[in-house]
């Protein structure tokens, strides 16, 4: 069913063998092995479960990167009714990286953006990997001043291991592109509500994740910057990623812990991508819970308390 | 503009003990000609080569010498900011890094700021160190640039920023990303209260603090030649695995490609950032009144007043 990542092996095996005697049963009719099959799953899941209960930074990272996870248009299919895709920045072109529209979820209409990372390879060249040029932050401005002009409320989906780092992304203005992305985060009078689905990368991720509301998948990460660069960087070799990961702390629960997030929404055990509709309603109730709670706010009141929550990150730590 | 009059000669002394020029080093080699300058030359051009015309990296003290009147400013003091919360080690401590840094530097963090007058104008200016851990946006310099907007808006003066870092304080993992959107709040407020805030883009000034701060003054200022960038040119080569075109990134291809307004000669950046505040600051004091329109003054001419107007309604 779905491509094992490397530490998941036992998992693979018993699944493994679980499909044999399926094999098996389909050929000879004569061989019950129902019992046995039974048998198997239950060890199957009591090693996914163990193995999820205590995966390390590096391994949430694995997962979060996982290409069957629940991508931005799964879940807009699902969450999403009457989406309406709206394109360009007005300046230069159209980003796929960054997608958004109009829609209604249940019931209510939003203005939904987020990355999109594609789930095959010609969609993932399209999208670029999830990776935005500056168009799609300016495209996200857009939309944000969109949701402001009509009192709609923005709801961001993160998933991205950055923003292109090319020559005509530089060209064409990358950091001024984020920087005013996230502004305008902090200036909407409307309420925002983002789920990092996936990876928060760096400031890629951060320009659209300015939200009075900000919630994680269980093993999604967020992060300063991946932990391959970073081990590249401050170990100065490629292969200490496990040990940058662990370093930076890069997981929902270690960002609950800091309070830069506000919450976690649990995963369908195994990861998202073992149980996609699970994980998506789950995601939606989240989200519906989030704009409830913000809903009834005037405008100066949601971007207040907006700017307060960040700059209030940190500060309670221990000096 | 009280505390303009209280200034008193700065006791910075002590807090700038650490030098790169020690007498065993009264020359220097310049990194773009290969020529020696004698140091007290160089002191004198501020650390422009005075062969080539390259520019140096600066240390903060001297930048504030060069730009505040006379030479007379206030250092404001470093905010409380918390150290190391993640605990976090790579080859070496971060708490030791940082120690290195602050014995290095006699700074506390990566950003300095300062109040005085420039050409007259009162002034706060936040100078970013790139000898402490490349200037580096950490905790420490997002409370520093925060504390400076704040002073600004407290003493109703404009806001320079000197930006140099090659970006995020990884050792403070995302508590060092959430510096963007926290630095983003302070340029808000000085948008807000209409108070020029001015970036003076230095080399070089890449990574997440051009992503956020650096590209939000409401004039872009660069020193020539100042490498800046989101991403930094190696990651680019790896990513495209292409040489890349001469001159990218530097601050004339960003003026030509529209994301800095100015690239200005530090002999003559006083000159031109107190020419420029001037003129903000005299609008800023107007501006209050401009901005209070009357918005019935904007509704469209009632139809019947503007037949009377047009032409004299028939018998
Ligand atoms: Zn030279």
């Amino acid at each position: 069913m779905n491509a094992y990542l490397d530490f998941e092996k036992p998992v693979a095996e018993l699944d493994g063998k679980i499909e044999e005697l399926r094999r098996l049963s389909a050929d000879d009719a004569t061989v019950n092995v129902a019992d046995e099959i039974q048998r198997l799953e239950a060890k199957s899941a009591q090693a996914l479960r163990d193995i999820y209960a205590r995966l390390t930074p590096w391994q949430k990272t694995q997962v979060a990167r996982h290409p069957a996870r629940p991508h931005f248009f799964d879940y807009v299919k699902t969450l999403v009714d009457e989406f309406t895709p709206l394109a360009g920045d007005r300046g230069y072109g159209d980003d796929n990286a960054i997608v958004g529209g109009l829609g209604r979820m249940r019931g209510r209409p939003v203005v939904v953006m987020g990355h999109e990372k594609g789930h095959d390879t010609k969609s993932r060249l399209k999208h670029n990997f999830g990776m935005a040029m500056p168009e799609g932050y300016r495209k996200a401005v857009r939309l944000m001043g969109l949701a402001e002009q009509f009192g709609l409320p923005v709801v961001s989906l993160v998933d991205t291991a950055g923003a292109f780092p090319g020559v005509g992304a530089e060209e064409r203005g990358q950091a001024e592109a984020i920087a005013r992305s996230t502004e305008k985060c902090l200036s909407l009078s409307v309420p925002m509500v983002s789920v990092i689905i996936g990876e928060g990368g760096s400031g890629g991720a951060v320009a659209i994740a300015t939200a009075n509301t900000v919630l994680m998948l269980e093993h999604s990460v967020y992060s300063v910057i991946s932990p391959e660069a970073c081990s590249s960087i401050l170990w100065r070799s490629p292969d200490k990623a496990q040990d940058a990961a662990n370093a930076m702390k890069v997981t929902a629960q270690d960002l609950l812990g800091l309070k830069v997030i506000d919450g976690i929404i649990p995963e369908p055990l195994g990861g998202a991508h073992r149980d996609p509709m699970k994980m998506i309603h789950e995601t939606g109730t989240a989200i519906d819970i989030a704009l409830k709670m913000l809903s009834g706010r005037d405008g100066n009141t949601l971007k207040r308390e907006r700017r307060e929550k960040f700059l209030s990150i940190g500060r309670t730590l221990a000096a | 503009m009280n505390w303009i009059t209280n200034f008193v000669r700065p006791k910075i002394k002590g807090l700038f003990t650490a030098r790169s020029d020690t007498p065993d080093n009264l020359w220097r080699k310049c990194a773009n000609c290969g020529e020696m300058v004698f140091h007290r030359d160089l002191a004198q051009a501020q650390n422009v080569c005075t062969h080539c015309d390259y520019h140096m990296k600066v240390l903060p003290k001297e930048r504030f010498d060069a730009l505040f009147d006379g030479a007379v400013y206030d250092l404001l003091a470093a905010p409380q900011a918390p150290a190391d919360p993640l605990r976090f080690r790579d080859e070496k401590k971060y708490v030791d890094r940082l120690k290195d840094a602050r014995t290095k530097t006699g700074q506390t963090d990566a950003v300095v700021s300062a109040r005085g007058l420039i050409g007259g104008v009162p002034s706060v200016v936040a100078v970013q160190n790139f000898a402490f851990m490349g200037g580096s946006l950490g905790m420490a310099a997002g409370e520093a640039i925060i504390a400076a907007a704040e002073e600004a808006l407290a003493s109703h003066a404009p806001l320079i920023v000197f930006a140099a870092a090659g970006g995020a304080r990884m050792q403070e993992g995302i508590l060092s990303l959430m510096q963007m959107p926290r630095t983003t709040v302070a340029v808000q407020m000085l948008r807000e209260a209409r108070l020029p805030y001015i970036v003076v883009l230095t080399d070089p000034t890449t990574g997440g603090v051009t992503a956020s701060y650096a590209m939000l003054g409401d004039v872009h200022i660069a020193e020539p030649g100042a490498l800046i960038g989101f991403a930094g040119p190696r990651v680019i080569e790896q990513t495209i695995r292409e040489r890349l075109p001469d001159g990218f990134q530097r601050a004339e291809y960003l003026r030509d490609h529209g994301m800095v307004d100015l690239v200005v000669h530090r002999h003559a950046m006083k000159e031109t950032l107190a020419r420029i505040l001037r003129m903000l600051m005299e609008g800023s004091a107007h501006g209050a009144d401009a901005s209070m329109v009357d918005d019935a003054a904007l509704l469209p001419v009632p139809p019947a007043t503007a037949i009377t107007i047009g032409r004299a309604p028939q018998p």
